[in-house]
């Protein structure tokens, strides 16, 4: 569905991403792993447009979506992505954050969309929330609405972006559990997470970044029991 | 077992239900307020025991503290000041409307739009540079003199934009602050949902943007206020023209006094509440 | 020695005082400098009062008049200093930087009572002046006929009161700094008429303005309340007996007519508005 390759981006003279290349297949959840700076965050704000690549394609279905000048809009529609900050939009209700896109972008009408939206809200354990502004939300709940907001678009792919990592632990589970339930119904997914056990339960495939480069890739046994390279060890080592 | 002293000094503050430090803090606050009310009360005796002393006082209170003279003005003056408030409440969403577009405007990334960009750029540049009287008069006197019929050529009208047009100026400025205030992240959540840049500008960076510099616009609109005063260089006979006539006809300057009384039974509500905001929005963002 | 260098000095002192005091009581002591009479006017002063802007050519009615006053008061031409004032410094109370100030300044009662005026140099008829436009549209010397016109007047004169109590427009009166405003505002057909002195009105049509008419005066005869310009002095100057003395004077021996005739010639052939 989803295909890098020999992706490069750097920032100046600081090269972030090294000619990654990397599949997605429909259905699939993919985790990428490495320390802080090794261009997990790059890769995602790629694959959605917001960074544009310096070389290589990102083929989405086959078309390349990483052609300079090709209008961005339509390709984010199609992928969703979520933040390590939440970014919800403070001014609005957890609701209006939800209903903004569909309405603005896809010309839907808020009547419309209430059903499906309230129906979204419920199944995160959100119901109760809807017309609560993000700062009379926990760290939790804002991550899990800005879960709901991405998938209102209804996309085909999710994107998410260390969505744990800003979140205090007793807080991290219920975030958890939402990839958890998405993953049950199919979503395709790549991640960008320092939660070892939850990649090594759940995912199709773990990517070890390096330094702008993919070091190694293979389902979760092979790179959490057996990793080939010793850079994967040393950082596993440290992680684990 | 033997009995801290400070023990009974806690007995009493738990008694009425308060911790030691907020004893402690009630206490230094008494304190303090007390400290400010004697200054206070000193200075103020000060000023109304020494000032009368002063040998010109007499003439002074004659001609700037008349008490026939203001009960005899005051209430021309109030009527005076309707046309001050007038032309403020119609200028204020006209500021408000052109500002945004010129803000809007200084923002614009498509080449396309460099003209729109560099006139904003200029537009700003030119208007924040010029005394606002200036603005007043050129354009007061000089529009009309070419040659536009009644009532097209009113006074009203054209010191309503060269006060419009000066405002917008700096209030873009401010705009322009608040757009660039709100952090990347957001147009980056925005832009991933698919929405185009225009929608991201309207539908989540203005409203948090606008949100963000509403004190600093308080402060611009009090400024407006004042300004407004300007108008009477070119006719209409508002609050600060109609204090110039009295004094001219009584050859005083107590409706001066009156005048600037009007002003800050407006200006200083405005200036707390706007303190107020700004020390709210404060407490907010830490 | 020095003693008497000291006591044949203040004698010399106490003599030439006695002198000048006999010669004219009006010329010592009074006066902001000794043996100097200070005079302000405008800044800047107009025609016909003062011409281009220099009193001390002693052309100009104005000029005139003070040099002719002065005169009259004991001081040479080359006693007589100029100053500049604005009419708020006239009549804000503290000390004062001139003997007299003369710039048409209006008697009024309420005036009065903060500052002194002389006896009166002058009577001015107020006129009307508009623009050709607005007499071709049918604007006569009549009250019925002014006031539906748009007025204008210069704030600090006593033209926005006139206006109210004898014309009484239909539209609200505005108002402005100076003359040279009013005529601005005349030009850009914001307002069509206005009322000043005759000899100011005069100017300003002839010269300021292209197509300048006066349609009217009132003679200062037959208004209530006759404007009358009368030199400022500061409230209780000791100078004013003089001043005044001065000018009754000048006004007895036909000097105050000629200089009229003299520098504010053509304020014949006005029709009055009745």
């Amino acid at each position: 569905m989803l295909e890098m390759q020999a992706v490069t981006k750097a920032f100046g003279d600081n090269t972030v991403l090294d000619h990654v290349s990397l599949e997605v297949a429909r259905g699939e959840m993919v985790c990428l792993i490495g320390a802080s700076g090794s261009g997990k965050s790059t890769l995602l704000r790629c694959l959605n447009l917001l960074e544009p690549i310096d070389d290589g394609a990102i083929l989405l279905d086959g078309q390349d979506i990483s052609e300079p000048g090709l209008d961005p809009d339509p390709v984010r529609r199609r992928i969703g992505m979520v933040f390590q900050s939440y970014n919800l939009f403070p001014h609005m209700t957890a609701e209006e954050n939800v209903m903004l896109a569909p309405r603005r972008v896809r010309g839907r009408t808020r009547a419309d969309l209430r059903p499906e939206v309230a129906e979204l809200f419920a199944r995160f354990g959100l119901g109760d929330r809807m017309q609560h502004y993000p700062d009379q939300l926990s760290g939790g709940q804002q991550q899990r609405v800005a879960i709901v907001r991405a998938l209102a678009m209804r996309p085909e792919l999710m994107l998410f972006d260390e969505i744990t990592s800003a979140l205090d632990p007793e807080l991290v589970g219920e975030v958890l559990d939402v990839l958890r339930q998405l993953r049950g119904e199919g979503m395709t997914m790549v991640l960008a997470t320092h939660e070892m056990k939850f990649a090594a339960d759940l995912a199709d495939k773990i990517c070890f970044l390096d330094a702008g480069r993919i070091a190694e890739q293979g389902p979760p046994s092979q790179i959490f029991e057996a990793p080939q390279k010793a850079r994967t060890r040393a950082f596993l080592s440290r992680v684990l | 077992m033997t009995v801290h002293p400070d023990t009974e000094a806690v007995a009493p503050a738990a008694a009425t239900g308060r911790t030691r430090r907020q004893a402690y803090e009630a206490r230094v606050r008494r304190r303090s307020t007390a400290v400010a009310a004697a200054s206070t009360a000193l200075v103020v005796l000060a000023i109304v025991t020494l000032v009368p002393l002063a040998p010109g006082w007499e003439a002074v209170k004659r001609s700037f503290f008349n008490g026939e003279v203001f009960a005899q003005t005051f209430p021309t003056l109030v009527q005076a000041f309707l046309w001050d408030l007038a032309i403020f409440a119609w200028s204020v969403p006209m500021i408000t409307v052109i500002a945004l577009a010129v803000a809007l405007a200084r923002d614009a990334r498509s080449p396309a739009l460099f003209p729109l960009k560099l006139f904003g750029m200029l537009y700003t540049d030119i208007f924040r540079g010029i005394p606002v009287i200036l603005v007043v008069y050129l354009i007061g006197f000089g529009i009309p003199g070419l040659g536009l019929p009644r009532p097209w050529n009113s006074p009203y009208i054209w010191g309503t934009v060269a006060l419009v047009l000066t405002y917008s100026a700096y209030v873009a400025e401010i705009f322009r602050s608040g757009i660039e205030s709100i952090h990347d992240s957001q147009r980056a959540a925005a832009a991933s949902l698919g929405l185009g840049r225009a929608d991201t500008m309207r539908y989540v960076v203005l409203p948090q943007a606008i949100r963000r510099v509403v004190p600093a616009n308080m402060n611009m609109l009090i400024a407006l206020q004042k300004d407004v005063a300007l108008l009477s260089f070119i006719g209409p006979v508002e609050v600060l023209r109609q204090a110039g006539v009295f004094k001219s006809l009584l050859a005083n300057f107590t409706p001066y006094v009156g005048a600037a009384l009007i002003f800050l039974a407006v200006t200083i509500p405005a200036t707390r509440y706007a303190d107020y905001l700004m020390a709210r929005q404060r407490r907010e963002r830490s | 020695m020095t003693r008497t260098t000291l006591l044949s000095g203040a004698a010399a002192l106490a003599l030439s005082a006695t002198g000048a005091a006999a010669q004219n009581a009006c010329t010592t002591g009074n006066t902001i400098e000794d043996g100097v009479l200070t005079i302000a006017t405008g800044n800047p002063a107009y025609y016909p009062w003062v011409m281009n802007d220099d009193p001390e050519s002693k052309e100009g009615f104005e000029a005139a008049v003070a040099y002719a006053v002065a005169n009259e008061m004991g001081y040479s031409d080359d006693q007589v200093v100029w100053t500049r004032s604005s009419f708020d410094q006239a009549i804000q109370p503290g000390a004062k930087n001139y003997d007299f100030n003369l710039q048409q300044f209006s008697i009024t009662e309420a005036r009065d009572e903060v500052i002194d005026f002389s006896v009166p140099y002058y009577s001015a008829a107020a006129a009307v002046l508009t623009r050709q436009p607005t007499a071709d549209a049918g604007a006569t010397n009549s009250i019925e006929s002014l006031s539906g016109l748009k007025w204008g007047a210069a704030a600090s004169t006593t033209a926005p009161t006139m206006i109210e109590n004898l014309i009484d427009p239909e539209d609200p009166l505005l108002l402005y700094d100076d003359s040279a405003d009013v005529v601005e505002a005349m030009k850009a057909n914001q307002i069509d008429a206005s009322l000043f002195d005759l000899p100011t009105a005069l100017y300003l049509s002839a010269v300021t303005l292209d197509d300048g008419v006066l349609v009217g005066q009132f003679p200062p005869a037959l208004s209530e309340n006759p404007d009358q310009f009368g030199l400022v002095l500061a409230e209780g100057s000791p100078l004013k007996t003089c001043v005044d003395a001065a000018i009754t004077a000048l006004e007895q021996d036909g000097t105050l007519a000629a200089l009229e005739s003299e520098w504010l010639a053509g304020a014949t052939g006005v029709p009055v508005i009745d």
